[in-house]
């Protein structure tokens, strides 16, 4: 009994352990999210959180379903599997709502981005100078971008 | 673009982790030497250096409280650091620290030091005024028992407690190297015996630390230093010296060796961005001059002065040179593209919360709070045993 | 337009199932997505890169990304004979704006677009301190901005690069493959926007989908093949000179 007098003090410091560990376990219990673990070692609502996340780019699909016109035009010509939102941006806000009138897009830049020759792009990937091909000319003069091929009589 | 040469990944350009990351292994390197210094006197009863064991743990607990901070400064957010205690995961070396943590500092530090004082502890609760009063009356958690018993036991506990103590300095420190050396992505940290550098460095510059304070604080106490004592610890600083260098040079001679795939790109990056950093201030000034110096004292007999005179520049260059290693491993890993065709700068700021002056803040603190330390929890009078407590030496 | 035969369109199921749950925002989960039914990857065809950097500002456009950092990027190799040690890379601002042209031949010149790998055996995810950063069940290695304590772990950790902490919201981001899209029958924002289709989003659970074939008929790599990452984004006539 004398040894348990002498060494009380150490019991008193275990014993500002256990306090804490209980402490602690209370409040883990309240503080981790209730779906954390649901999968894996993580939070399982973060998967639903980044899944509802507004789309910026339509879909070429929605598109088509108003601009069907155009994609009968697209389908027949080079550009049949560039999709709309590679030329013309992220347009949801559009498809939302179609009073919102998308940015007019540029040729002079916009063709040229994909178009513009360099000994770097794979050699069969049609390209050409800019200068030389159409002596400053904007692209669209000849070219209509849903269907690029020049045709007989094609003015715009 | 701007401090980027050749060609890096485009999300390389801005370093991540700043000189707050060289500072925590530096200072948790700090706290591991200085406990294997006191670790020396208890567990190998090398009495020679008893004069500094409670020095030794003072100053392993002013850095150890420190440590976090460094960290905290650092995350984007600290202030659900608390997650690593609730929902740590387990794979990750990084989720151990909290409980590594506190592991040492509750179960090691706190409980050694208190076990060491408590006699002190309730004698100053009883003679002390105001609010120093009330500090030592809940520092002696309400046991005013100084039975020679009583004391008897904590200098039994107290050892195993040290004895516990030395592989949870090695796990403090030594897995902060684990988690450099276990990332197989970065090829300037993968190596198995990263956590082994960690940890012998750590020895050399806490070992030398608590020399300099030592003799510092005898100097200011108006006490002559002990030199047996300081000899000694020179001595183990420079075999754990030799050790360190060993290791370090081992690493090197098989890089080079090998030249695997980062060769190339590491070897340039040491000759340019890390040239000052590693080959003058790591290797020649850091390591060479103090190994030397401090061969120099143990192979002849040089006059208690000029022993002194060496051991405090060696000392000096120590520290140096340890938290050039940590610079060297932390930004150098970083500099190189994972890409191996190029390189970036650290920026290192300046009034920014992760810059120089944060840093310099943050290695003075430690002193400061070892400053009050020993105002709260006084070394005691110079004895030949530096434990206070009148044990027959038999019992230990 | 016909706006009649346009409200009718919109009825179509096929349109209405994307476009109902691409308009949402809410936080239920697509009720026709099972995450168990998919097994996300994506493959990409080299030869087919023209590096116009169409990719890269869909996905800034997309996902919010901040200038400097790069969920995607491309990069440009110029490899001038058998030395594959040491080819000429550059990816002018991620490759956002396209390449500079180039005049002369020598030599031999590719473009090798870059995102998130997805690792099955990730070694972000496994150093994440608290799991915050994780791969779905469908294979997508997202991040858990609430719960990230931004330590950067997992950025030092990830052997291609495609990680960075996040200057205003100070976490981990990096590419979700459009995990706010695939979940809604929509391909990715960088494979919409391709104009070659040389990015090609692929569910290597669908036994209908057209990788499958492709695996069996081309020769693939994937980037590091010897950190045994587990990477998913599979790539046809990989070079040996990309890093």
């Amino acid at each position: 009994m004398n040894y348990f007098k002498d060494s009380a003090h150490l019991f008193r410091f275990f014993f500002l352990f256990v306090v804490a560990f209980v402490v602690f376990l209370v409040v883990r219990h309240f503080v981790v999210p209730k779906s954390f673990g649901e999968y894996g070692h993580y939070r399982g609502a973060a998967i639903a959180e980044i899944a509802a996340r507004p789309a910026r780019f339509a879909g070429h699909e929605t598109c088509e379903t108003c601009h069907a016109d155009v994609l009968e035009t697209k389908k027949a010509g080079k550009h049949a599997n560039v999709n709309c939102g590679a030329c013309h941006g992220p347009l949801a806000n559009h498809a939302a709502d179609p009073s919102i009138q998308p940015a007019k897009l540029d040729t002079a830049v916009l063709c040229i981005r994909c178009h513009a020759a360099s000994a770097a792009k794979p050699k069969g990937f049609p390209q050409v100078d800019a200068g030389q091909h159409s002596g400053g000319l904007a692209c669209e003069t000849c070219h209509q971008p849903h269907s690029p091929a020049i045709q007989t009589g094609d003015t715009k | 673009m701007n401090g980027v040469e050749g060609y890096i990944y485009p999300n390389e350009v801005t370093l991540i982790w700043s000189v707050l990351i060289v500072l925590y292994p530096y200072i948790t390197g700090l706290v591991a030497g200085a406990f294997i210094l006191a670790s020396l006197v208890r567990i190998f009863n090398v009495q020679a250096v008893a004069p500094t064991y409670r020095l030794a743990l003072l100053t392993a607990l002013s850095f150890l409280i420190v440590a976090p901070l460094p960290l905290q400064l650092h995350l984007g957010h600290p202030e659900r650091s608390p997650e690593m205690y609730f929902t740590p995961h387990s794979t990750s070396a990084m989720a151990m620290f909290g409980f590594v943590y506190l592991w040492y500092l509750m179960a090691v530090l706190v409980f050694e030091i208190w076990l060491d004082y408590r006699r002190d502890i309730v004698l100053l609760s009883q003679s002390s005024t105001g609010w120093k009063r009330l500090l030592y009356r809940a520092m002696t958690l309400g046991s005013y028992n100084i039975s020679e018993r009583s004391l008897a036991i904590d200098h039994k506990v107290g050892w195993f407690v040290t004895l516990v103590g030395i592989p949870s300095a090695f796990i403090l420190h030594g897995y902060v190297g684990f988690i450099f050396g276990s990332i197989k992505a970065n090829p300037w940290w993968n190596s198995p015996m990263m956590p082994v550098v960690f940890i012998f460095s750590a020895m050399v510059s806490g070992i030398a630390a608590v020399m300099l304070l030592y003799m510092l604080t005898a100097k200011w106490r108006g006490l002559a230093i002990d030199m047996p004592c300081v000899d000694t610890i020179a001595m183990y600083l420079f075999y754990t010296f030799i050790i360190d260098f060993s290791l370090e040079m081992l690493d090197l001679i098989h890089r080079i060796y090998e030249a695997d795939e980062s060769f190339r790109s590491l070897n340039f990056m040491v000759h340019t961005k890390l040239y000052f950093s590693q080959i003058v201030l790591q290797i020649f000034v850091g390591t060479l001059t103090p190994i030397i110096l401090l061969g120099i004292t143990q192979v002849t007999k040089l006059p208690a002065i000029a022993r002194r005179r060496i051991y405090v520049v060696a000392g000096c260059l120590v520290q140096i040179g340890i938290f050039a290693m940590r610079w060297n491993v932390v930004i150098g890993g970083q500099l190189f593209s994972k890409s191996f065709l190029g390189f970036t700068t650290y920026k290192m700021g300046l009034v920014t919360r992760e810059g120089l002056l944060v840093a310099i803040a943050l290695t003075i603190l430690p002193l400061i709070i070892l400053w009050v330390l020993l105002k709260l929890l006084p070394l005691g009078p110079e004895k030949k045993h530096g434990l206070i407590h009148a044990v027959p030496a038999s019992t230990i | 337009m016909n706006i009649d035969r346009r409200h009718f369109l919109v009825m179509l199921p096929a349109a209405a199932i994307a476009w109902k749950y691409v308009l949402a925002g809410t936080p239920e989960a697509s009720p026709n997505y099972a995450m168990t039914d998919h097994w996300w990857s994506m493959l990409i065809d080299i030869p087919k890169c023209i590096g116009c950097g169409n990719c890269v500002r869909a996905c800034a456009a997309e996902n919010d990304v901040p200038n400097g950092h790069f969920r995607t990027w491309v990069e440009r190799y110029h490899v001038t004979d058998w030395d594959m040690t040491n080819p000429e890379v550059i990816s002018p601002d991620g490759g956002k704006e396209g390449f500079p042209a180039v005049q002369e031949d020598a030599g031999k010149y590719f473009f090798v677009p870059k995102l998130c790998n997805h690792c099955a055996d990730s070694p972000c995810t496994q150093v994440c301190p608290v799991g915050a950063t994780f791969i779905t069940p469908d294979g997508v290695v997202l991040v858990d901005q609430t719960y990230c304590l931004g330590c950067g772990y997992c950025v030092q950790a990830c052997p291609y690069g495609c990680r960075y902490i996040h200057p205003e919201k100070k976490v981990a981001d990096k590419c979700t493959l459009c995990y706010h899209r695939i979940t809604k029958g929509l391909t990715t924002a960088c494979c919409e926007s391709c104009p070659t289709g040389a990015r090609q989003l692929a569910d290597l659970k669908d036994p209908n989908d057209p990788i499958h074939a492709f695996l069996k008929t081309h020769h693939v790599q994937v980037l590091k093949p010897q950190m045994a990452t587990g990477a998913k984004v599979f790539y046809n006539e990989l070079d040996g000179a990309v890093r």
